[in-house]
């Protein structure tokens, strides 16, 4: 997976069907990418719904969150719903898991993105990178504990 | 591992012994269903240890998914200003299955409260931010769903009956 110091990848994704984000349009702002495996399944579902409660914690250092996984942008759409989750989630869909694998954090075996966040500064370097256990959610510490060091700097 | 912080200070709500050899801290929610069933073990742990143990209960409440979940939260905490935060924690896990925003005067009454001062005490910053200092120490201490559960400062990565076995198999 990428480490600390490299440039984070650009690349466009569906939040929606007809919204797309691009990385490099967030140059200026901490971005926190949070890879997960699939909508629905348990452990991620309550790592989404963790970071949904974090989101006014993300704010107040300058952050934004995206959730990026294989499903498509109408799995999203329906997970987002029934969760009420308020950040986008984006689909690694077309080509499956291109993005995931320019981060280095797409399981081939299985088809899904591992479980990975990366924290990315305000001129696209990537800050800091963790790669989880699978089954384990990996929480908010770090994330938090990495956006408190970038606005040290 | 993952930390507990800050550490269990005499803010916290604490049920047992102060010096007891094994402190057990739990993050919940008060509509979590899994936080639910732990309830009536956490209170079979306490009563097969005893004085071994401290247990405290920290709040926090996932309001996105849980709509009652932060009322609830607030309800308990005003209870504690007149000493009975115990009793609304206990009522509200009891009355889980139906809890709506009705419930809470409702079960303030039942545990014998100032009704007044308990709906005044509700609306106060102070309860607010109790509340929210709690869910903020439990981001830092690595809580990834509730219930989570501190044993002696660090995580413990399981549910209340894995804890449950833990400590017979540790005490004996």
């Amino acid at each position: 997976m990428l480490e600390k110091g490299t440039k984070a990848p650009d690349f466009e994704l569906n939040a929606t069907p007809d919204q797309k984000i691009k990385l490099t349009d967030f140059l200026g702002k901490n971005v926190i990418l949070a890879f997960y495996p699939a909508d629905w399944s348990p452990v991620c579902s309550d790592q989404m719904a963790l970071y949904n409660e974090m989101l006014k914690y993300f704010s107040k250092h300058d952050a934004q969150i995206f959730g990026i996984s294989v499903d498509s942008v109408w799995c999203h759409l329906a997970f987002e719903k029934d969760r009420n989750l308020h950040f986008p989630l984006l689909a690694d869909f077309e080509p499956k898991g291109a993005v995931s694998k320019a981060y280095g954090v797409y399981d081939e075996g299985v088809g899904e993105s591992k479980r990975a966040l990366f924290v990315i500064d305000k001129e696209g370097e990537i800050a800091w990178s963790y790669l989880s256990p699978t089954a384990v959610n990996p929480g908010a510490d770090g994330i938090l504990d990495a956006l408190e060091a970038l606005d040290k700097k | 591992m993952s930390k507990l912080k800050p550490e269990v200070t005499e803010k916290d709500h604490a049920q047992g012994k102060q010096n007891a050899p094994i402190t057990i801290v739990e993050y919940g929610d008060y509509q979590c269903p899994y936080c639910g069933d732990a309830y009536p073990i956490v209170k079979e742990i306490e009563e097969t240890f005893g004085d071994q143990i401290n247990f405290v209960f920290r709040n926090f409440p996932l309001q996105e998914a849980h709509p009652f979940a932060f009322p609830a939260a607030i309800a308990a905490e005003a209870a504690a200003l007149q000493g009975k935060f115990w009793e609304m924690h206990d009522a509200l896990y009891e009355n889980q299955y139906r809890l709506d925003e009705d419930l809470f005067d409702e079960l303030a009454e039942t545990i014998g409260l100032d009704i007044e001062k308990f709906q005044a005490d509700s609306t106060k910053v102070e309860v607010k931010q109790k509340v929210e200092d709690d869910f903020q120490s439990g981001v830092r201490s690595g809580v990834n769903g509730t219930p989570s559960f501190y044993v002696n400062g660090n995580k413990f990565d399981g549910a209340a009956t894995d804890l449950y076995q833990m400590l017979k198999e540790s005490t004996e």
